[in-house]
């Protein structure tokens, strides 16, 4: 190809700063498959997005103190419902005089939560010893109490927002440790141990949470001598653990798999037993890869803790459909108002957790490169 | 290397205090409180049988009542936890019956699912969850029904505008239910005996059952009578709706209790059979005062100024005073409820009291 | 273990300081902890289960059900056995996750691809489709779908009829059913012959091209086969099959085919929300091949498509398979959601209605359980052996 001697002419049109129409024209339009695709998507927007606000804004009831105030001809939400419940929600039949005790645990377990997930803070192990070992028993003897000054709150009376979240951080915290060992067991030399670790982390993948819960809750009593008869909500805490612990397992596997060998190998050069080898050198660099999996995990298991309805557990879910039995509320859109609530409160919580998630993973991959 | 192994020790050692002073003496009483373990003065932890569950009840400080997770006038929580209903009130009466306090009572709320595990297991004392009381329950699964406190029948809710008057006119019709309860087994018998088609669509919970017939996915709604009055409530327009005046099957519900503690069994069995009495000799939670002074011989021993009923199960005298004081009658119970003051509107029908046309009919307590 | 100077061979030292000698020590341990930690429990349960006198064994799988179903793949009736309804469970749940599996793997990497498109507005609406999605429980996507099917249908009076013999209401999707006779067999197996003819087809055509280069029409023409050789069969063995048309009794339609709302509404609510979860893997896997491939691509001057067809995805791939396992894993066992909508699936109809009627918790959940292990592990070997076919042979 011949060199042309382009200088004096005018430089070409893209190099122009864009209009919106240019833009829209190279990036909506720019083919024809493009244009039908743009179009058939304003479409579907035009068919779900209006229609959707227009029910929980436009149309919304927003006060009102009984049922009445939403039996409007043409009304949307209901969110009336919702204010008059809200307390049902977040704390369940928990004694309206308590609720200070379980305000005390959130704030607590913010407290310990946060700073482990900021990346840079000091005294991590600090941190983490008094987020595994020492917030629980202090959360569980204010939820709980049947202590001098603390009257005692049965675990059926717990429900809502605090039920889901006892669940779930129960569930990860617990799940933390025994998939560690999991993960080892699964890499270990031994083939004994080897073969009961994947037989365990098989069978807990392989079964739906459903039947898992249902087995604890219902099923356990049966497989206890007679007289053991634990907590309800201890039990169904004992199944997701279980359960999430063989999906921790696997990631903390893909962790273990992405340290070089070399790593290991250097470890035991120097003199390092195998705990030591792990616990020091090849563990904190895998967990720190692994926290995007993790923060995953548990998004998962928040989700999942809408099943515990089955074993009588009130969860934010299953409180939000017990009260709609309330004949004082029983409105025609009540169901659909109570549904699109939960559903906002989850997504508020899980959007929340995955973009902490993208957060901690552009990191690792920045700090990666050199 | 120092730092974080003090870290650890600290921890280790706010943890283990952590235990041993704020730790319940049984760690597996979490809660709830345990059910078939006591604990004796010196420490011993011993293992109970199933014969001393007043015993448990009594050391305990309240009963534990297994309920519905939400059916209106049977039992159901406000907006503020507080639970009513007929189930919920008998609890009541029993827990007056022997702590002389009607409140002494912990609801727990079972599904369809886990009722009969619970009772097995020993988590409640007695199951008052509108369950309907048949032979293969009563012989298979360990427990015995104590009695009835509202005989029930299976019926349909049907839109008006389909002109159907009898079960018969649904053949070849589909039918919304709850799935896992004997709602599902009397429509597969009674369509099957006259040879009659028929599509069933079994929900998990009945919210969503409702849901769909109200929205036209089934020609008929079937629970027990008593439930269809309370789903009625939350259909768009209850007044397009009627239930039918066929009853398919016989409900009896009833509460049940573990098998192996006659004592227990006997005082769930007469406080129902006191509340009976109580409405037969017209004695009411309002005019009770005045009864404890009356001259009939069976008001006397009803409310112990005669004879020792009540110490014959282990519980006071005024075993029957308190169950009534609490809850009133049978009667009051029902119209409280169920009654056509109510929402529901629910006539007293086969419940009214045998010499009133109805078949609740108690033995006498003497 | 290298041997120093001095060592003896031969018969290993039995004392603490061998390795093996620990390795065996503690495997014996946690061998024998775990067998009598089973065994204890099986003791207990057993001991437990006389106490309370309640029925065990699987006696109850040949007692009559006594209950309906709604979708029947195989014929049953209410006076067929509990392991009959057994199967129809289990068959409802099959259907169910293959037929979400494909439309959701389909969906998912339309969405990943989608993520990544160079549409602004595609982009955008992919990534928030994911983002709500993913996020909201699946019991809550399964009610929006089945009330928001449900609304838009009238009843069977009003039904919609867009073909003669076609009708869709609230009731479902009813069509003619086909009635097979005999002479059916040759039609099937005269599909069943193009089939595997036109995959080996296909297969030498790629051969003949890695070989010689030379192009084949391979995908036209087998479909062609497909189409016209079954065709060719049924006109000559003289239309084998007529259709059935539903009729209309009080009710509604019966007979005919019948696609369930709670079906659609189940494998939509499935499929939507498996696909958000699969989008982010395929996006992660694609993201993954280093942009060298794209650039050397181009430079080659294949399309966009071609690209993407050929050289990002299958390196893509490597990468999308163990989550995409996980992610079809995931929709096997959250099928067990369907009893919310009265679909009956497997937990729905045996974990649920027998479960109730026999009160044999024990047994009907560990059957329960065991199906569903075994559907996970054969899915796994099988995408595991896929993974290891297409793995990089790495020296």
């Amino acid at each position: 190809m011949a060199m042309e001697d382009v200088t004096g002419r005018p430089p070409p049109k893209s190099v122009l700063p864009m209009s919106p129409i240019g833009w829209a024209r190279r990036n909506l339009f720019s083919s024809p498959g493009n244009t039908i695709l743009t179009l058939a998507s304003l479409y579907i927007l035009w068919l779900t997005i209006p229609p959707f606000l227009d029910f929980t804004i436009f149309s919304a009831v927003w006060t009102g103190t009984t049922r009445e105030a939403c039996l409007v001809p043409d009304a949307g939400a209901c969110w009336p419902f919702v204010w008059a419940n809200i307390d049902q929600f977040i704390y369940g039949r928990y004694p309206p005089s308590e609720i200070w005790r379980v305000n005390l645990t959130f704030a607590l377990g913010a407290a310990v939560i946060i700073p482990m997930l900021i990346p840079g803070l000091p005294a991590r192990k600090l941190n983490l010893v008094f987020l595994l070992i020492v917030y629980p028993l202090v959360a569980l003897v204010l939820l709980a109490g049947d202590r001098p000054g603390l009257p005692p709150v049965p675990t059926s009376e717990w429900g809502g927002l605090l039920v889901t979240l006892v669940v779930a951080i129960t569930g990860i915290v617990a799940s933390l440790p025994l998939g560690v060992l999991l993960a080892l067991g699964r890499r270990s030399d031994m083939p004994a141990i080897r073969m009961l670790s994947i037989i365990f982390i098989e069978f807990w993948r392989g079964v739906p949470l459903v039947t898992v819960l249902f087995m604890a809750s219902v099923m356990l009593p049966l497989f206890l001598p007679e007289g053991f008869s634990p907590d309800n909500l201890l039990r169904c805490l004992v199944g997701v653990a279980l359960f999430s612990s063989a999906y921790m397992a696997e990631v903390v596997r893909g962790g273990l798999q992405s340290i070089p060998a070399g790593q290991y190998e250097a470890a035991r050069a120097v003199g390092l037993t195998y705990w030591q080898a792990m616990t020091q050198v090849v563990l904190p660099q895998a967990l720190r890869h692994v926290i995007p999996g993790i923060v995953n995990t548990f998004i998962g298991l928040f989700k999942d803790t809408t099943l515990v309805l089955i074993v009588g557990l009130f969860d934010l879910l299953g409180q939000v459909r017990a009260q709609l039995s309330d004949p004082n509320w029983t409105v025609p859109q009540g169901a659909l108002t109570g549904y699109i609530f939960a559903a906002l409160v989850f997504w508020a919580f899980c959007f929340g957790m995955s973009q902490y998630s993208n957060f901690m993973e552009r990191r690792l991959d920045t700090s990666r490169e050199r | 290397m120092k730092n974080p192994l003090v870290a650890l020790l600290v921890g280790i050692l706010i943890g283990v205090g952590g235990l041993y002073f704020f730790l319940p003496y049984d760690p597996l009483s979490l809660g709830e409180g345990p059910v078939a373990v006591t604990v004796s003065p010196d420490g011993a932890v011993e293992r109970a049988s199933a014969g001393d569950t007043l015993r448990r009840v009594k050391q305990r400080g309240f009963l534990q009542c297994g309920v519905s997770q939400g059916l209106p006038g049977f039992s159901n929580p406000d907006e503020r936890g507080n639970w009513s209903g007929i189930d919920v009130d008998f609890c009541r009466a029993i827990a007056a019956a022997i702590f002389g306090d009607g409140s002494k009572v912990r609801f727990r709320p079972l599904s369809a699912k886990d009722r009969f595990t619970a009772l097995q297991s020993g988590e409640i004392d007695i199951l008052s969850r509108n369950t309907t009381w048949t032979m293969s329950r009563d012989t298979q699964l360990g427990f015995d029904f104590v009695g009835v406190t509202y005989y029930d029948g299976q019926s349909f809710m049907v839109r008006k505008a389909a002109g159907i008057e009898t079960v018969k006119d649904l053949a070849g019709g589909t039918i919304c239910t709850e799935t896992g309860t004997t709602t599902e087994l009397n429509l597969a018998d009674y369509f099957r005996s006259r040879g009659l088609g028929y599509k069933v669509l079994s929900f998990e919970k009945n919210d969503e059952a409702i849901v769909a017939y109200d929205r036209g996915r089934c020609d008929a709604y079937t629970t027990d009578a008593s439930g269809l009055y309370a789903q009625r409530l939350k259909l768009t327009d209850p007044d397009a709706n009627m239930v039918l005046t066929d009853i398919i099957s016989k409900e009896p519900l009833g509460p049940a209790v573990r098998q192996g503690d006659p004592q227990w069994e006997d005082i769930a069995r007469w406080t129902l059979n006191a509340l009976l009495n109580a409405e037969e000799l017209g004695v009411t939670s309002e005019n009770i005062d005045e009864m404890l002074e009356s001259d009939n011989p069976r008001i006397r021993r009803l409310l112990g100024r005669e004879g020792a009923y009540g110490e014959a199960v282990g519980l006071g005298p005024d075993w029957a005073v308190h169950a009534i004081r609490a809850v009133g009658n049978y009667g009051e119970m029902f119209e409280r409820n169920v009654g056509t003051e109510t929402p529901l509107g629910i006539k007293r029908g086969l419940n009214a009291l045998w010499n009133e046309g109805g078949v609740q009919y108690a033995p006498p307590v003497r | 273990m290298a041997r120093g100077q001095g060592q003896k061979r031969g018969t290993a030292t039995l004392n603490w300081y061998n390795p093996r000698v620990r390795s065996i020590f503690y495997q014996t341990v946690v061998l024998v902890s775990v067998i009598g930690i089973v065994w204890f429990f099986a003791a207990t349960a057993q001991e437990n289960l006389e106490r309370l006198n309640i029925s065990s064994g699987f006696g109850f799988l040949d007692t009559t059900a006594g209950f309906g179903i709604i979708q029947t793949l195989i014929p049953y009736s209410e006076q067929s056995s509990y392991g009959r309804a057994f199967l129809v469970g289990l068959l409802n749940t099959l259907v169910v996750a293959v037929i979400g599996i494909v439309l959701a793997t389909l969906l998912g990497f339309f969405i990943g691809v989608a993520r990544l498109s160079r549409n602004w507005l595609i982009a955008k609406l992919a990534a928030a489709y994911v983002e709500i999605m993913r996020n909201i429980p699946l019991l809550l996507h399964l009610f929006f779908w089945y009330f928001a099917v449900l609304r838009p249908l009238p009843g069977p009076d009003n039904s919609l009829t867009p073909f003669d013999g076609v009708y869709l209401n609230n009731r479902g999707l009813i069509l003619p059913a086909p009635v097979f006779d005999a002479s059916a067999a040759y039609f099937f197996a005269s599909l069943a012959l193009a089939l595997a003819g036109s995959v080996f087809l296909i297969r030498w055509a790629k051969r003949r091209q890695i070989a010689t280069g030379q192009l084949f029409p391979a995908w036209r023409t087998a479909t062609g086969i497909v189409v016209l050789l079954p065709a060719l069969v049924w006109l000559i063995a003289g239309r084998p099959f007529e259709l059935e048309f539903a009729e209309r009794d009080a009710f509604d339609y019966v007979g005919g085919m019948r696609l369930l709302p709670e079906f659609v509404a189940l494998v939509l609510g499935l499929t939507l929300y498996t696909a958000a979860f699969i989008g982010e893997i395929v996006r992660a896997g694609i993201q993954s091949v280093s942009k060298g491939q794209i650039e050397a691509a181009a430079a080659l001057g294949l399309k966009d498509s071609t690209t993407l067809r050929l050289v990002v995805i299958p390196q893509a791939m490597r990468l999308i398979i163990p989550p995409l396992t996980s992610q079809i894993l995931n929709l096997t066992k959250n099928s067990s959601l369907a009893v919310a909508i009265a679909y009956p699936d497997l937990v729905a109809v045996f974990a649920g209605t027998v479960l109730n009627q026999t009160g044999q918790a024990i047994e009907v959940i560990s059957l329960t359980m065991a199906v569903y292990l075994t559907l996970s592990l054969l899915t796994s070997l099988a995408m595991n052996w896929y993974n290891a076919r297409i793995a990089l042979k790495e020296r």
